[in-house]
């Protein structure tokens, strides 16, 4: 696939908004780097799949969400938990396996919930989130209520039964859900082109008779734009939408991949489009950041980071006895 | 006033969606047509097409939307035509049902009913009458029942609705026209019971085979216990019994090889053992998928005469 022009053109937000879109995005990719190491160190363990490079996803679609709204995503959620409100602390906690952690210890990496932040997973079943999001948006247009579920999932996704049917039953029933599919182009390691038969992804859902929209999600502006116009629409009761996001993972698909089914350049040539310094070159030239702001953004995320490993480091181990605990209800 | 138990698996529901807003009924072809069994009849005139919602053909979907609609707070009722469609459905209930509450720290909730009809005895060959309770009950997080008796197909679907958990409630077409009393809305999803008392040897059972053992059990003096429920199992009566006939056999539809009986018969082994006179025997179907001709799937399945021999077995 031809590596597109990196994002480029004026950013239309007021320059507070601006400057909290990169602190989003910062603060993803400060607490991954530090999972990275963590990881290395042997802290965290079990899979760790990580969203650098597809900050700007999380990051302009999060901020469409109101908190009545349902959020539900992958075993990579690490930037959409972090951005619906759930405490770094409680992220990295969770990663080691603590009872501060968000999900008590239980979950790890790949299962971050939080009830209060309507966070609803962390589903390491590709494609299991779907339904789910189905349901609870229909939970919430039988109960009357606004909210919309937005429910992200990967491209790899598309290819299972679960996409198609609840596709169909979203669109069929009109309810107020968007589905979010980060196009990060490989299936762990299976390109787009080596899977879909039809690789135009908003073609699949406008099968179903689905609004659709595509938007660059390398560029965070593109990213909220779409998801504002999508998430309005999907509020006023005219039914779901799927938004296709083509974006990047610039590291492996986990820590144990050894990047064997694509090419150093070609990461390379992704980079060039990375959502934080494209951004922050867009916001200098037209003086809505300086470079010292850049940095006190990037010292505020490093030192969120240090304090949630402090709050992990100091979190203690759930009691073996508690093991069946939570198995059902007390 | 007695009823069949298809009556019966309507009045619960009947009763289900009339006492709770949040209750809705969704499946394949519930509404309009009416059930594929007829179990639903009558109730999308009754409630409306909200709340006796017709699905296309997707159990994956719809049965993960009713898990989405249970976190959502609404109390689902979710009907898989039978048990061998339910298998386009297990991610939704193994990996999203039965684990969300213990992998969420506690802190989410799945209140949600799937119903599904099971087990043979109907000519509808092999992929419409397989008996796979067992491999439901192996899953933790989730409760597994079994209306062997008019009462229970009224009553446990009341009393599903109420537990916090999801709960799978198997259904047996070959009892839809069994009559019996069903004086209560709602009855225990915990308990064994005694069906039948007798003293010379324990017939353990649930679903379809307890009109089976029932039979047998006249021919041998046997006492028979319907389990009901298939997880969380109560062995106490049973571990009862078997002091007081000192043998026993567990009569289950199940293939034999990592039956449910399986299960029971250890438990009997582990808890049991000293009251033993005899090894603990089982009559279970024949390891062949169900075939359609009658004198072939009767082979296949528990029969009463089966039991009978297996409990002659016993004494030999």
């Amino acid at each position: 696939m031809k590596v597109p022009p990196p994002p480029s053109g004026p950013v239309p937000f007021a320059p507070e908004v601006s400057r909290a879109f990169v602190a989003d995005m910062l603060r993803i990719r400060r607490l991954e780097e530090k999972c990275a190491q963590l990881y290395g160190e042997g802290k965290i363990r079990g899979f760790l799949h990580l969203y650098i490079g597809e900050e700007a996803v999380a990051a302009g679609a999060m901020r469409v969400l109101a908190p009545e709204d349902n959020v539900i995503a992958t075993y990579r959620e690490h930037g959409q938990a972090l951005l619906r409100g759930v405490k770094m602390g409680a992220i990295m906690a969770e990663m080691y396996g603590k009872r501060e952690g968000c999900s008590g210890g239980r979950g790890g990496s790949m299962h971050l919930f939080d009830a209060a932040a309507r966070f609803y997973g962390g589903n390491a079943i590709v494609g299991g989130g779907l339904p789910l999001a189905v349901g609870m948006a229909l939970a919430a247009k039988l109960e009357g209520e606004r909210r919309v579920t937005a429910c992200f999932f990967g491209e790899g996704a598309v290819a299972e039964g679960a996409f198609h049917e609840s596709l169909n039953l979203a669109q069929l029933w009109r309810l107020p859900v968007v589905f979010f599919c980060e196009n990060n182009l490989y299936a762990m390691g299976t390109a787009l082109e080596r899977s879909e038969s039809q690789t135009d992804l908003c073609v699949k859902a406008a099968a179903f008779g689905m609004a659709t929209v595509k938007a660059d999600g390398m560029d965070v502006v593109a990213v909220h734009e779409a998801a504002r116009g999508a998430c309005e629409r999907v509020r006023a009761g005219e039914g779901p939408v799927f938004v296709e996001f083509q974006t990047y993972r610039f590291r492996a698909h986990s820590m144990f991949d050894p990047e064997l089914y694509r090419d150093k350049s070609e990461i390379e040539q992704w980079k060039t489009r990375g959502p934080i310094h494209t951004f922050t070159a867009r916001l200098k030239a037209q003086g809505q950041l300086t470079e010292e702001q850049f940095l006190e953004l990037d010292r505020a995320a490093v030192a969120e980071v240090e304090a949630a490993v402090v709050f992990a480091e100091a979190g203690t181990w759930e009691p073996v006895e508690e093991l069946t605990r939570h198995l059902t209800a007390p | 006033m007695t009823i069949t138990y298809r009556e019966a698996l309507r009045q619960g529901l009947r009763e289900a969606l009339a006492s709770d807003p949040r209750v809705f009924l969704m499946g394949e072809d519930v509404g309009k047509y009416g059930g594929t069994y007829a179990v639903s009849k009558g109730l999308l005139e009754e409630f409306g097409p909200e709340r006796v919602r017709d699905t296309p053909l997707s159990e994956l979907g719809f049965v993960g939307a009713g898990v989405g609609a249970a976190l959502g707070g609404m109390r689902p009722i979710v009907e898989v035509m039978t048990v061998n469609f339910s298998l386009l459905a297990l991610d939704q209930i193994v990996n999203n049902a039965a684990l969300l509450r213990h992998m969420s720290g506690g802190q989410l909730a799945v209140p949600l009913v799937i119903r599904m009809s099971t087990g043979a005895g109907r000519q509808l060959a092999a992929q419409h009458s397989h008996s796979l309770e067992g491999w439901y009950a192996h899953i933790p997080g989730i409760k597994v029942v079994a209306p062997a008796t008019v009462e229970d197909a009224r009553g446990m679907l009341g009393a599903a609705l109420e537990e916090p958990d999801p709960v799978i409630v198997f259904e047996y077409p070959a009892l839809f026209e069994m009559k019996g009393e069903a004086p209560q809305a709602k009855v225990d999803i915990a308990a064994a019971r005694v069906r039948r008392s007798g003293s010379k040897v324990t017939l353990i059972t649930y679903g379809a085979c307890l009109p089976k053992a029932l039979k047998a059990a006249e021919e041998v003096d046997g006492e028979v216990i319907d389990l009901r429920v298939l997880r969380p199992l109560d062995m106490a009566p049973v571990l009862e019994s078997v002091k007081k006939t000192r043998r026993a056999v567990v009569v289950d539809e199940n293939w034999r090889s990592g039956s449910l009986a399986a299960e029971v018969m250890a438990r009997i082994m582990e808890q049991g053992f000293y009251d033993l006179d005899a090894p603990v025997a089982r009559v279970c179907s024949e390891e062949v998928p169900v075939p359609y001709a009658r004198h072939l799937e009767e082979a296949a399945l528990p029969q009463p005469e089966k039991i009978v021999a297996a409990v002659k077995g016993l004494f030999a």
